[in-house]
């Protein structure tokens, strides 16, 4: 335990003094903010800039994140040091994901109020939150895993984030986009927070998990294939 | 005898090249061993191998009796690595940066002040690592080495690029190490700081041990010239041979009152190296 609070601490720290990761975490949230309170639009549906953003931060800030935090440990060699210093590599794993999830919870609970979800519609969207965002944080740790440096890092990040954030927003344009981003587990997380009730559907359920499926199967091998250092 | 370090055979390949072959080695507890030799020697490769961050093709390698293939995650509490390329968090203070491995050690908060006071960086626990010199941040590595009071110290060129002062400075903190029982090993291409620091060392080139003993040792050993240097009041070189024949000689210079200094001739490690090698340290 003392380990995954030394790298949770850490985090915390390091996060307060990192913009560029700092703006991840702070730019959707705040934008939904501005948006649904000045924004409004004649037949535009309710509380619309709250469901796209949420959509298109599960998409981009913990991916990002969780992948640009481990390409810096790994291109300065402070990982190295860590895993060195009796720091095991699920620990450092766990105290990283968790201070993104929980970072992201946080501004996941600002789409809420901004969207005025209550009761048991406010714990069905943070637990569907909850589950895109862990979803994203493993793709990231796959991305993470797999670089060598932040360089290296962005240029895989940036395509797969624009794919995972944008295509639920085209696909409200787009027939054929939409069947094709269904495969997506954020197209999914947009079509439930589309529903007045939020109920899960067995396909979509099935598709988040296989999708959840493939980025552990996508770290597995770039752990294998990299580790850590 | 009791060895902190014990290395058998140790050869290894990057690509087709070989980088180390059949090394063999024991360092005893607490003593400060050098492993000497220029840039491309070997050094580090070696360093990385007796702390288990890589394994050798061929030969094994022990750490206090303990095979370091096999050394866990929790070992290292024992063992204070100080490469060069280990980063630290820039942009965190310097008092966090160490605080980090204090809660992963369980090590109290009051070792932090102990650990920068000892690399004379008690007053900067509150400035960016970013905002340090490269010396400093130097001094910060070993700072976070010395965290944990290990008991043994690898150190890769220690003093690499640093101005006089503070690789001083370096010398008197790893002797002091050294008084506590610490054993050090450090690679250096500088022989002087070689000879100030190591009780024992290797020189090393190009994977090869081509000479071992302590510095000391190892430039008696190459002294052919076998003569004595006085230096006289009145600003004359005298060379005289260090045997009795030249006794008469020198009794009459000290009994004149001539002789300000008096120098043996034995040469430096460079020269020792030079002549092991053909080539120079650079």
């Amino acid at each position: 335990m003392n380990n995954i609070k030394a790298v949770l601490e850490k985090q915390i720290k390091d996060t307060l003094k990192n913009k560029t990761i700092l703006i991840q975490f702070v730019m959707f949230p705040a934008l939904t903010l501005i948006m649904e309170n000045l924004v409004q639009i004649e037949n535009m549906p309710n509380h619309f800039f709250a469901k796209l953003f949420s959509v298109m931060y599960v998409g981009m800030a913990p991916l990002t994140c969780m992948a640009a935090i481990l390409a810096e440990e790994k291109e300065q060699n402070t990982l190295r040091v860590l895993l060195m210093s009796n720091v095991k590599p699920w620990e450092y794993l766990m105290g990283t994901g968790f201070y993104i999830w929980a970072i992201c919870m946080a501004g996941a609970c600002i789409f809420a109020l901004c969207g005025e979800y209550a009761g048991m519609s406010l714990i069905l969207f943070l637990l569907t939150m909850s589950v895109g965002i862990i979803t994203s944080i493993i793709l990231g740790a796959a991305i993470g895993t797999h670089s060598k440096n932040q360089m290296t890092a962005t240029s895989i990040t940036l395509p797969v984030m624009m794919l995972l954030s944008f295509l639920p927003m085209l696909s409200m344009f787009n027939t054929n986009i939409r069947r094709a981003a269904s495969a997506f587990y954020t197209q999914q997380i947009s079509m439930l927070l589309q529903q007045t009730d939020m109920s899960w559907s067995l396909k979509g359920a099935g598709v988040v998990l296989i999708n959840i499926l493939i980025a552990a199967v996508f770290f597995i091998c770039a752990y294998r294939r990299c580790g850590l250092e | 005898m009791e060895y902190a370090v014990k290395a058998l055979g140790i050869t290894h390949i990057f690509g087709e090249k070989s980088v180390l072959s059949h090394i063999d080695l024991k360092i005893q507890k607490g003593e400060v061993f050098g492993l000497l030799g220029p840039s491309g020697a070997g050094k580090t490769t070696l360093i990385k191998i007796l702390t288990g961050q890589l394994k050798p093709c061929e030969g094994t390698a022990e750490l206090f009796g303990m095979d370091t293939e096999k050394l866990k995650s929790s070992d290292y509490r024992n063992i204070g690595i100080m490469m060069d390329n280990f980063g630290l968090y820039e942009r965190l203070s310097c008092y966090d940066n160490l605080k980090i491995f204090t809660t992963i050690y369980g090590l109290p908060k009051d070792r932090i002040g102990e650990a920068l006071k000892s690399v004379g960086l008690g007053e900067t626990g509150r400035t960016a690592v970013m905002r340090l010199s490269k010396g400093m941040k130097s001094r910060m590595r070993l700072a976070r080495v010395l965290l944990q009071k290990p008991a043994i110290l690898f150190l890769d060129e220690p003093t690499s690029g640093l101005d006089p002062a503070t690789a001083s400075d370096i010398h008197r903190l790893l002797k002091k190490e050294q008084e506590k029982g610490t054993t050090i090993v450090l690679t250096t291409h500088n022989m002087s700081e070689a000879a100030r620091l190591c009780g024992q060392s290797v020189l090393l080139n190009e994977g090869h041990i081509v000479e071992q003993g302590s510095p000391a040792e190892i430039c008696r050993r190459y002294n052919h010239q076998k003569k004595i240097r006085l230096h006289l009041y009145d600003g004359r070189d005298l060379e005289i041979a260090n045997a009795s024949s030249s006794a008469r000689l020198l009794e009459k210079c000290l009994l004149e009152e001539l002789v300000e200094t008096i120098h043996t001739t034995e040469p430096s490690l460079e020269t020792v190296f030079m002549e092991l090698t053909g080539r120079g340290f650079d």
